[in-house]
């Protein structure tokens, strides 16, 4: 659906040139929700902002199915922006204009007469769940109901994409997951390819099908979440998901675990990480019956992203006569990540 | 005592007359010369250097050039286009010259304090500049505009003082002629309060009509 090839954008100011984007591949296949991580500065609203030519790629090539956007003549990329849905983390809507009035923004501009507006408006209106506020104006509305806004309007002209430019680092916790959801539940019932921005590990996790990290200008891995979330390559990667899976323990942490059971000498602590199914195998009482140790759990961390469970356990284990070590082994035959702390 | 109030009230009329003509035509060429200043400057919708360059330095020439002077650079202008260089009506022609760099240099600053990020937006949903400045620009800037004019409104009226170098009346000539000439302190202090009050009431005005504007804002 989206194929960058070679994409690489330069900033020319007057400090200097900047290297925005470098050499950057990125496919992105038709309805996937695809998101894009990296630290402030990396080159993520670049990268998104050179997929409808709000910035000029310096060199490289950006199709959207099948269409050149790089060489498009100024009228046919008019048009086709008509496609490209976009929503920003400002949500950018006219003060001047209503709930209704900003909607029916984008369906002027493509030209539709005033009875098809009113239709598709009501419609949208009702899609992003803000009937009742068709009157308002954006002052009068909260964040979560002007993202709301900001999606109404994106999908306006029935966009085959959807760009989303840090969606929801305006937004409280809860309202950022009913945006989510609410992208979602579109990219379902519409079919529609999304490329979401964010810093967030958080909201990939919720949406995404696959990702890329975007670090110093450069695409460092790509490819569908679980993959990545499975086996991350890169530092970035395991920095950024070790935000949500805790798979490195944070010192503070360690320190209170250690301190927890100093007064259990003859013990060990592991720090077991799975990913997948293992769970189902019933591992604590595996230990207790088959190697006679006693496992006390210290920390646990369990979630799951597109039905598939990860976390992060730390036990201590306690026996006699090497039974710790056998049993530690036999967790390790499991294909379970596992670390003695 | 009656002449004293006929005196006031063609002053007064004068004035007006000159004031809301010029503020029209002011208005009529200096909105979209704004327009043309914010739009052709770097990183805007239709950048274009050669072009911005010029009316910038247009704009600047004339908004340097003391209003006194205006008057009587313009007059061969004046003639040619109103047939007479003397009089209300030919006054109209320097106040207006006067206001439209000052009118156009206000519109620019209102429109360039649009949020960046609403221009994006409409470019990203395919809009053309025409349609970025009438849908967006426009709009969004209104009651900052109307605050604009309502600043040049005020100057005029400052402006128009000077009318009487070229026998366009007006309070200001009045106060000259006779207030200061003729010693007629009670006709000076009348001119005074009229110019005072059309300022307020001028402020006022266009307090509301930008209220009004930026209603629900
Ligand atoms: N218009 C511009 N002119 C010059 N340099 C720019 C411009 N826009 C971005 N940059 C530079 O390009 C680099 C990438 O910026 P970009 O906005 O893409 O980062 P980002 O990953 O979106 O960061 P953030 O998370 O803070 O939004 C930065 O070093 C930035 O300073
Ligand atoms: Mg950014």
């Amino acid at each position: 659906m989206i194929s960058i090839k070679n994409l690489t954008k330069v900033y020319h100011s007057d400090s200097g040139d900047v290297m925005a984007l470098e050499g950057v591949n990125l496919h992105i296949r038709k309805g996937e929700i695809f998101g894009v991580i990296g630290l402030s500065g990396a080159g993520k609203s670049t990268l998104l902002r050179c997929i409808n030519m709000l910035e000029k790629p310096t060199s490289g090539s950006v199709e959207i199915d099948g269409v050149e956007m790089t060489s498009l003549a100024p009228g046919d990329l008019k048009e086709m922006r008509k496609k490209i849905g976009m929503i920003f983390q400002h949500f950018n809507l006219l003060n001047y204009r209503n709930v209704r009035g900003n909607v029916a923004f984008p369906l002027e501009i493509a030209g539709l007469d005033k009875k098809a507006i009113n239709q598709k408006v009501e419609r949208l209106l009702e899609l992003v769940g803000l009937s009742d506020k068709a009157e308002s104006f954006p002052s009068q509305l909260s964040g979560g109901q002007k993202q709301r806004v900001g999606i109404a309007r994106a999908l306006a002209n029935d966009p085959k994409v959807l760009l989303c430019d840090e969606a929801t680092s305006a937004l409280d916790p809860q309202t950022t997951l009913s945006i989510l959801n609410l992208l979602k539940d579109i990219n379902k019932k519409l079919g529609i390819t999304m490329v979401i921005i964010t810093h967030e590990m958080n909201v990939i996790k919720h949406i995404c099908d696959s990702m890329a990290v975007i670090e110093n200008s450069r695409v460092v891995e790509q490819g569908p979440l679980l993959e990545i979330f499975a086996n991350p390559k890169t530092d970035t990667a395991k920095k950024f998901l070790n935000s949500i899976t805790m798979s490195e323990l944070p010192e503070e942490l360690k320190d209170r675990i250690r301190s927890f059971s100093s007064y259990h000498m003859d013990g060990k602590i592991v720090k077991i990480g799975f990913f997948g199914n293992v769970t189902a195998e019933p591992i604590i009482s595996t230990l207790v019956k088959k190697f006679d140790v006693d496992a006390n759990i210290l920390f646990g961390n369990v979630d799951h992203i597109q039905g598939t469970p990860y976390g992060t356990l730390v036990l201590e284990l306690r026996g006699n006569n090497g039974s710790v070590d056998r049993a530690i082994e036999h967790l390790k035959n499991l294909g379970l990540k596992l670390e003695v702390i | 005592m009656n002449g004293t109030m006929n005196l006031l009230l063609v002053s007064t009329w004068q004035t007006v007359y000159m004031v809301f003509i010029s503020v029209v035509i002011a208005s009529i060429i200096g909105i979209p010369l704004g327009i043309l200043l914010m739009i052709t400057d770097k990183g805007q919708i239709c950048k274009n250097q050669i072009v911005n360059a010029i009316l910038g330095f247009a704009v600047n020439i004339f908004r340097s050039i003391p209003f006194v002077i205006l008057l009587i650079v313009l007059i061969p202008f004046t003639r040619f286009l109103v047939g007479t260089s003397i009089g209300t009506t030919a006054a109209i022609v320097p106040l207006s010259i006067a206001a439209i760099p000052f009118m156009g240099r206000l519109t620019e600053t209102s429109l360039r304090e649009v949020d960046r990020g609403l221009i994006e937006a409409a470019q990203s949903m395919g809009a053309s500049p025409i349609q970025i400045i009438t849908k967006v620009l426009i709009p969004e800037a209104l009651p900052s505009i109307a605050s604009g004019v309502t600043i040049m409104t005020i100057n005029l009226v400052g402006y128009s003082t000077m009318a009487g170098v070229i026998g366009g009346g007006g309070l200001g000539d009045l106060s000259v002629r006779y207030g200061y000439q003729r010693f007629m302190p009670d006709i000076m202090l009348y001119t005074v309060l009229i110019l005072l009050a059309m300022v307020q009431l001028i402020q006022m005005l266009g307090d509301f009509v930008a209220k009004q504007l930026s209603k629900n804002r």
